[in-house]
């Protein structure tokens, strides 16, 4: 049943894919250096982009062959316009929809008139208007095929344990002990014996996403979806969110007064002064560190990789670009590793945030 | 990149190779110990080079042209 889904779906994916070639326009640059070449690609991969795109290589008669799919691109710009990422041809070209027109510039798209032209502050930064973008993009498309493979995955699973009575079965062999691991030596151990379970289920949630969203990235799919910071900040804020909301009376209580019965209040006040906005500012701190965390170190992963593999090409010689290629394969396997890694601090740090949000002090503690 | 931005961003390394590094040897001599605690002695040591890592990462950010 679960295989036929995902093989209809796969093919839904195969016909989608096609191949579109484009003559190359922009001939007024001239011959670009290697290393700026390079460089341009890596920022262009570590972006969010509007096409689905695996690969792309130029002819030897200046046409670019671009290997993907297009997206739909919704645009609020007085007024809902919806309309396929084909129509910017890779950002070759101008897309024209209900008499406006619309260029692609550095993965973001602007609101030009019919030449095309882009305007520019002091400091080289556009200054045309940019409508509000709410399409459906490289990184959304992963995070829903990702979401659908997760619904997928852990259903079939429930499904099997009912049906096999408690016994796991197939891929569940394979993640019964990591699930398990989360509850066990996660959970548990942070948050407690008597609190965990009402935790368990976003803790989980968020190990599989980060998890399979940064294996994700390591294939040739070319996705950078962690690597992103909307992304690492929205899920920080949902670890912020449900660490205030599932606060005790102790968290607060610890917040607003951290030394407690410990001094006379007289005493405390000075202290106050400067340990009450510590510990206010570490409220944010927390799932700050978080975010940036995650975001830095798969952008950093991504860049490392992709700077091994354009080595090759600048070395061009039998000993340099050998050894690069064996720089990039031993980084690859590390990445593998900070994939889980990384999934694992976020989880076991939102764990921790949980377990201090939850406590209640039964005795009076020194601290 | 100008060059007080490039020692500054050597200088964090630095500071964060340091710090990583002595929890990973500590964990080392602590595991070495107790060879029953690893479980518990990798968690707290993953942790709190997660903790630095993200003050590094934070100034690596801070030093970062834009």
């Amino acid at each position: 049943m679960q295989r036929t889904y995902l093989t209809g779906f796969l093919f839904a994916v195969a016909l989608l894919f096609h191949i579109s070639i484009f003559a190359k326009s922009d001939e007024s640059e001239g011959e670009k250096d290697l290393k700026t070449e390079i460089d341009e690609y890596i920022q262009h991969h570590l972006k969010d982009s509007h096409d689905f795109s695996l690969f792309s290589y130029t002819k030897e008669n200046g046409e670019h062959v671009y290997v993907g799919f297009p997206l739909p691109v919704i645009l609020w710009d007085e007024g809902l316009k919806v309309f396929s990422s084909s129509k910017f041809h890779h950002g070759e070209t101008l897309a024209e929809v209900d008499g406006n027109f619309y260029k692609l510039y550095h993965s973001k798209i602007y609101r030009t008139d019919a030449q095309g032209t882009i305007n520019y502050d002091a400091d080289d930064h556009p200054t045309n208007v940019k409508p509000l973008d709410f399409s459906m993009t490289k990184s959304v498309v992963m995070i829903i095929i990702t979401g659908f493979l997760m619904f997928l995955l852990f259903r079939g699973l429930a499904r099997s344990y009912a049906k096999n009575g408690g016994i796991p079965k197939g891929v569940g062999r394979f993640f019964e002990p990591i699930v398990l691991y989360i509850r066990d030596d996660i959970a548990i151990a942070t948050i407690g014996e008597k609190r965990y379970k009402k935790y368990m289920s976003f803790l989980l949630t968020i190990f599989f996403f980060i998890w399979f969203l940064n294996m994700f990235g390591m294939t040739p799919l070319g996705v950078n979806v962690t690597g992103n910071i909307a992304i690492t900040s929205a899920l920080a804020i949902l670890t912020f969110l449900i660490t205030n909301f599932t606060g005790t009376k102790d968290y607060w209580k610890h917040l607003f007064d951290p030394l407690g019965d410990s001094m006379p209040w007289i005493a405390k006040i000075p202290l106050y002064i400067i340990l009450i906005p510590i510990e206010l500012l570490g409220i944010f701190i927390k799932p700050f560190s978080l975010l940036i965390r995650l975001y830095a170190n798969m952008q950093a992963g991504h860049i490392v990789i992709m700077s091994l593999i354009g080595l090759m090409f600048i070395f061009k010689n039998w000993i340099g670009s050998s050894l690069s290629f064996g720089l990039a394969f031993a980084i690859s396997l590390i990445e593998i590793l900070v994939a889980l890694l990384q999934a694992y601090i976020f989880t076991m740090l939102s764990a921790l945030y949980f377990g201090f949000a939850s406590e209640e002090h039964e005795h009076a503690e020194a601290h | 990149m100008s060059i007080p931005r490039i020692v500054g961003a050597g200088l964090i390394v630095i500071g964060v190779g340091v710090g990583i590094g002595r929890i990973g040897g500590q964990a080392m001599e602590a595991i070495a110990r107790q060879p029953e605690a690893y479980g518990k002695i990798q968690t707290a040591m993953l942790i709190v080079a997660a903790l630095i890592e993200g003050i590094g990462f934070a100034a690596l950010f801070a030093t970062a042209e834009n």
